[in-house]
This record gives structure tokens, C-alpha cells and sequence, in this order.
């Protein structure tokens, strides 16, 4: 009898985990099916069978570059993931290995920038990229999203960094190794599953970015983000354009996502459970 | 990062600003997606091989980011644009900023070809700001075949009463077939460019000349009570969720009998490879109440023009007087038929015998925006020019406010008196917060 329940519970856990997920995914199915129809179609109303032309790919090919901003896209991403990283695993090793009194207080504040509006700065931010030439290069872009993901990155980094026992590290300063010993041959290799999932979900948020990377770039570091918004608009029918062009820029990371679902869960999950 | 590192970077991005320069000068043009502005990026041959030393980068954004960007960018002073896309509403607020570069064109770019109208909405003082790529004015499209049908006959110059009674006499909702299809999805330029030049027609008025909002207004009660009740009987299913792009393919696929909106639909509607009533379809006058002489004076025109932070001001003016005068017209014409030529500028495209036996909106379009006054767009004296806008910078605010609850009132969630008396008080608390109700 109990195991019925069991199963049954399990079955209706299943049910409803699946119908989540469903209705999470099916903005993007349904963006993937209308980048199949006509503009017709794409205008004429729910249908979840189009008739599978290739016609909006082709127009969006002809209109725009796609290589460009996707380029673009990855060395920001990546860039921006590489230097947030280089940042925030000293940071995050002090704060979880000698924390003082303020650590706390010093993890919130990081955190408390993420509350503001990012269009607050929006100005501020302008003028200094005027002022410095950075203003549409990948350079500029590249710290911009760094700085944006920072918090998180460390926040991330340093609950992974609390779960290595300190003694590990310890042992390893008794044994001689320098503080960057210490750092890049003991705690980074132990932390790997951690380092690896912060990387993937900050490499996630950087491709999605579409505030910073549509004000501070006209044409050269312009990413996908800038090439999803040339096609949309309010007079004329572009939706199927508008999908196709959506769906080109979102497969990269999607089937990254997919490939590393796995340690992305893992790593997300870490310490979750204590 | 290392101070050393942030300086190398920095050094670096210096470098490659310096570099640019040196080259042959690169104009940015920030535009808009749709139709025409997408076919002119695909045919500047013509201008770049008669300018070898000026390179085209076209930053195509939707309308309202492209606002916004382009807005930050003046306003700092950034000067990352040489050519904008800009409307009718953007080119006198900013012109007064002192934004834009005023455009003296030369004789042959013919200044006195443009329609009148439409010069004048993008003149300040008498100086043209912007230069007109395509412009646009409302009108009725209504179903010749339905209309012969129902036995109702369609004025050139129809009352809204005539529209009324096609509207019952069209209606078939068995079969599907709506009289009438006006926009009611919110936002300033979408519902409220349709219900202001409606209300235009109904010899209403935003504001009086003390800036104090008159949707308590008797003139506004019975053209939203109006609007409310053509769209309630005779008007499609959902009708407050519909704006352009969603009462244009119902038009096309045979879903209305009459669509009151932009003249630029008028080619997409004719249109046989897009549209399954093309060769059925007339064209009318936008409708004014009995007695009112007003036919809405809707008037829009995507133009381009020079930021006065652009350090290109003369090769971004040599493209400016190339892609909108008349020699891109005849180049388009050629290349795609009469039909596409951008509409809506220049009296010498109406003039043109070709052009009117392609395009057999073209009469109605043309008498449409000559009879356009973005200058004094209501009856009644009023503080503000624009058409279906007020050109204030507060407006995209509040039009859009407005247009919201007006929407509300569409869908059935509140009574036409409701959403007038909920705009009013609206519409009077921003404009005292913003200095102009003193």
C-alpha cells in the first residue's frame, strides 16, 4: 500500500514537473515554430503546425550579418566570464577563508548594486565610455559585463569556497605553498564543479544582456542581442523575421545550455541541501 | 583588475579611435525595421559608388529603443550618429533643443516639390530640420465588393454616419466579416493616433490654450461613446489587443469592411501577393462629423535628419538630399515597379502618370495629406501643433496613459464616462507636474 502511494505521489510529482517545464519552454518552442511559417501565417493566429518555409531565414540572412554579432557575442560572453572570474576568486577566497566582521555587510553590498535599475546609470556610464573611447568597442562592453555580473559571480563563488574545509588549505601553507599556490593549485581544482557552473550561468547572463549591449554599441560590438531588436517593429509584418532571427541568436547557448545541463544543475544545487 | 591592465585596455580602445579617422569617412544611420527603410539599405549602390571615400553602417532598432538611444546620445552630446530616422513628433521638439542640424538643401534636391504639409511638420521657424523619406496621412480602405452587396453606397468624403451605417450594413459575424477594424491596442502612436484624429474630427481638442485637458468635453464623450459602440457591434473579436500589424492581416484576409488607418497600408492591402482582397479594395476620405469640418489631420513622416553632434555634417547631408529626393524615387521605381516608391513626399510622384495608374491609392492619398494641418489640428483653438499627437515631450507619457485606459474601456472594463473622467484627472495631474498647469 505504501509503496502505491509512492509511486503514484511520484508519478504526480513527475506530471507536474513536466507541465512547469513545459509552460517555461514553450515561449521559445513556439518562437522556434513561427521562424518556420510565412508572415502570413506567422500574423494569422495560434497554430502550432506551420508550414515549414525557409523563407524568413533566408530574408534575415540577406537584411543582416549574422557573423558579426555573433562573434561579438562570444567574445563578450566569454570575455567578460574570464575577467569576472580573474576577479572574484581572490575575493571570494578572502572573504570565505578569513572572514572579519564586515564580511557579511561587504557580501550585501555587492549584492545591493544588482537592486538598482541599471538605466539609472545609464548616463553616467555613457559619458565615461564617451570620454575613454570605449564607446561601441568589445573592450568596453567586456568590462561593462563583467562589472554587471560580478556580484553574482562571487556570491556563487563564495558559497562554493565555504564548503571546502579550511584545513585543506591550511595543510597546504604548512606545507609551503604561496598564497597563489594556495589559490590556483589547491582551492580552484577542488572547486572546479563550482567555478564551472558560476562560469556557465554567467556565460548564460552575458549572452542575454540586452540593456548595456544595445545603448553602448551602434555597429562594431554590436552582439545578438542588437540583432534581434533590428527586427522588430510596429508597422509591417516581421514576425517570422523577428523568430528567425531570435531563434539564430538564442541556438548557440541553448544547445551549450543543453550539453552542460548537467553541471549546471549540479553546480546550482551545490550546497543546497545541508 | 590591475590598474596596469586597465590602462593598457584603455590605451588599446584609444589607439583604434584614432585609427579610424584615417580612413574613408563611415556615416552611422540609425533607422527603423520596416519596409521602406529596408529596401533603401539594399539600394545604395548608386550612392556609394558616387561617393568612394563615405562608407554606410546602418544601425537598424525598433522605434522606441531607437528613441531612447538616440535621445541618450544628444543629449550627451555623444555623437555616435550622422543620420537619423526620426518622425514628425521627434523633429520640432528637438529642433527647439537645438539637437538637430538645420538642412539647407541644394537647388537640385527642389525643396518646393515636398508636400507642402508635410514640409511644414518637419519645419520650425520656417527652417527644415528633416527630410522626408515616406510620409503618411489616415484614410478609410473599405471592401468595394461588400459595400455593393450590402447596397450602401461610399462617399469620397464620408460622415462618420455613413461609416456607421456601411458598418451595420457590412457586418456578418457568422460569416466572419467585420464592418469596421480600428486599432485598440494601447500606446500614443497606436490607439491614440486613431481616437485623436477621430476626436479631431469631432471637433475636439487635447488641451485649451491654458494646457488644461478637456476629456470632460462633450466632443470627446460622443467620439469615444461613438468609437466604443462602432467597435462594439460591428468590430472584430478582441478588438482591443489589435494594433497595425494585427488589423492589417485581417484587411487581408477578408476579415473587414472598412479599416480606417495610415495611407502607407493602402500598398500592402492591394498588394495581390499578400493580400486575398487586393483587387477589391477602395479608398475614402477619414471621416468627420456632420458640421465639423476636420477630417482628423492625421500626419506622419519617418525622416531623416542630421544630429548637431555628427562630425560628418556634410557627407551625412550628401546622403540625406540622395536618399530621399528624386532620383532614389526613380531608382526604386525602376528596380521594383512604381508601386514601391516611398509615398507621400513629393508633389512630383503624384504628378507622375506612371505612378498613378500603378498605385490606385495614390488620389486618395495625396488629397488625404494636403488636407493634413499639423499646424492647428482641431477646430478649436489650441495651445499645440501635431496631427494624432500632441508635440510635447510629455506626450509619449501620457498618450500612452490615456491610451491604456481608453483600451480598458474597449475591453469591456470600464464605461466610456469611467475611462474620459479617469483620463481627465490623469492627464491634469502630469501636466501640473510637469509646469504646465500652473
Amino acid at each position: 500500500m505504501a509503496r502505491a502511494v509512492k509511486t503514484r505521489t511520484r508519478i504526480g510529482y513527475s506530471i507536474a514537473a513536466w507541465t512547469v517545464a513545459l509552460i517555461i519552454f514553450f515561449p521559445i518552442l513556439y518562437t522556434v515554430i513561427t521562424s518556420f511559417k510565412s508572415e502570413q501565417e506567422a500574423i494569422a493566429g495560434f497554430d502550432l503546425i506551420p508550414s515549414l518555409t525557409l523563407e524568413s531565414y533566408k530574408a534575415v540572412q540577406t537584411q543582416n550579418d549574422y557573423f558579426r554579432p555573433f562573434v561579438n557575442s562570444v567574445i563578450l560572453a566569454l570575455g567578460s566570464t574570464v575577467l569576472a572570474l580573474i576577479v572574484a576568486i581572490p575575493a571570494a577566497w578572502a572573504m570565505a577563508f578569513s572572514p572579519t566582521k564586515r564580511t557579511k555587510d561587504i557580501l550585501m553590498w555587492m549584492l545591493s548594486t544588482k537592486m538598482m535599475p541599471a538605466v539609472a546609470v545609464l548616463v553616467p556610464i555613457y559619458l565615461i565610455f564617451l570620454r575613454t573611447g570605449l564607446m561601441d568597442t568589445r573592450t568596453g562592453l567586456v568590462i561593462i559585463l563583467m562589472l554587471m555580473n560580478l556580484p553574482i559571480v562571487i556570491w556563487m563563488l563564495y558559497t562554493y569556497f565555504r564548503e571546502i574545509p579550511g584545513e585543506i588549505l591550511e595543510a597546504a601553507r604548512m606545507d609551503g605553498a604561496s598564497l597563489r599556490d594556495e589559490i590556483v593549485h589547491v582551492l580552484t581544482p577542488m572547486a572546479i564543479p563550482g567555478i564551472a557552473s558560476t562560469m556557465l550561468l554567467n556565460v548564460i547572463l552575458a549572452w542575454n544582456e540586452a540593456f548595456w549591449t544595445i545603448q553602448l554599441t551602434t555597429t562594431n560590438a554590436a552582439p545578438l542581442s542588437a540583432f534581434i531588436a533590428s527586427f522588430s517593429s510596429p508597422q509591417g509584418l516581421f514576425w517570422a523575421k523577428l523568430s528567425a532571427a531570435s531563434t539564430m541568436a538564442i541556438a548557440p547557448i541553448l544547445i551549450m545550455g543543453w550539453f552542460s545541463q548537467k553541471q549546471l544543475v549540479r553546480g546550482l544545487t551545490f550546497g543546497a541541501v545541508k | 583588475m590591475t590598474g596596469k591592465t586597465l590602462r593598457a585596455l584603455m590605451g588599446a580602445s584609444a589607439m583604434t579611435a584614432l585609427a579610424a579617422p584615417v580612413m574613408a569617412e563611415t556615416l552611422t544611420i540609425a533607422t527603423v525595421n520596416n519596409g521602406d527603410m529596408i529596401r533603401m539599405q539594399q539600394m545604395t549602390a548608386p550612392f556609394t559608388e558616387a561617393n568612394p571615400d563615405i562608407e554606410l553602417e546602418w544601425v537598424t532598432l525598433e522605434e522606441n529603443i531607437l528613441r531612447e538611444r538616440v535621445t541618450t546620445d544628444i543629449a550627451t552630446n555623444g555623437g555616435q550618429y550622422d543620420v537619423l530616422t526620426i518622425g514628425t513628433y521627434e523633429v520640432p521638439i528637438w529642433a527647439k533643443q537645438e539637437w538637430l542640424a538645420p538642412l539647407e538643401m541644394p537647388a537640385e534636391y527642389d525643396v518646393d516639390d515636398l508636400l507642402p504639409a508635410v514640409r511644414e511638420a518637419l519645419s520650425v521657424d520656417g527652417t527644415l530640420y528633416a527630410a522626408p523619406f515616406y510620409g503618411e496621412s489616415a484614410m478609410v480602405m473599405y471592401r468595394t465588393d461588400l459595400v455593393e452587396a450590402a447596397g450602401v453606397e461610399m462617399p469620397d468624403s464620408p460622415t462618420w454616419d455613413d461609416i456607421k451605417a456601411a458598418a451595420e450594413a457590412m457586418t456578418d459575424k457568422d460569416a466572419e466579416i467585420y464592418g469596421i477594424c480600428l486599432r485598440g491596442k494601447p500606446g500614443w502612436g497606436e490607439n491614440m493616433a486613431m481616437l485623436t484624429a477621430m476626436a479631431n474630427s469631432y471637433g475636439a481638442r487635447w488641451f485649451d490654450t491654458d494646457w488644461q485637458p478637456q476629456f470632460d468635453s462633450e466632443e470627446w464623450k460622443t467620439a469615444l461613446t461613438d468609437y466604443l459602440d462602432l467597435m462594439n457591434n460591428y468590430g472584430p473579436p478582441g478588438a482591443s489587443s489589435n494594433g497595425f500589424n494585427e488589423n492589417l492581416s485581417l484587411f487581408q484576409q477578408g476579415k473587414c469592411g472598412m479599416w480606417i488607418d495610415a495611407t502607407v497600408a493602402a500598398s500592402f492591402v492591394t498588394d495581390p501577393e499578400d493580400s486575398t482582397v487586393a483587387d477589391s479594395v477602395g479608398f475614402a476620405q477619414f471621416p468627420n462629423k456632420d458640421g465639423v469640418d476636420n477630417h482628423g489631420n492625421w500626419l506622419w513622416a519617418w525622416s531623416l535628419a542630421i544630429p548637431a553632434s555628427s562630425q560628418q555634417q556634410d557627407a551625412a547631408k550628401k546622403f540625406v538630399a540622395w536618399a530621399t529626393g528624386k532620383e532614389y524615387t526613380a531608382a526604386v521605381a525602376e528596380a521594383e515597379g512604381w508601386r514601391a516608391a516611398p509615398p507621400g513626399t513629393r508633389t512630383s510622384l503624384y504628378e507622375n502618370a506612371e505612378y498613378q495608374e500603378a498605385a490606385p491609392f495614390a488620389e486618395m492619398t495625396l488629397k488625404s495629406m494636403n488636407a493634413a494641418n499639423t499646424q492647428k489640428s482641431s477646430v478649436q483653438d489650441i495651445p499645440y501643433t501635431g496631427g494624432q499627437f500632441v508635440a510635447i515631450p510629455e506626450f509619449q507619457g501620457i498618450g500612452t496613459a490615456v491610451g491604456q485606459t481608453f483600451s480598458a474601456a474597449l475591453a469591456g472594463q470600464m464605461s466610456a464616462d469611467d475611462a474620459l473622467n479617469a483620463a481627465q484627472s490623469n492627464v491634469t495631474r502630469e501636466m501640473t507636474r510637469a509646469g504646465y498647469i500652473k
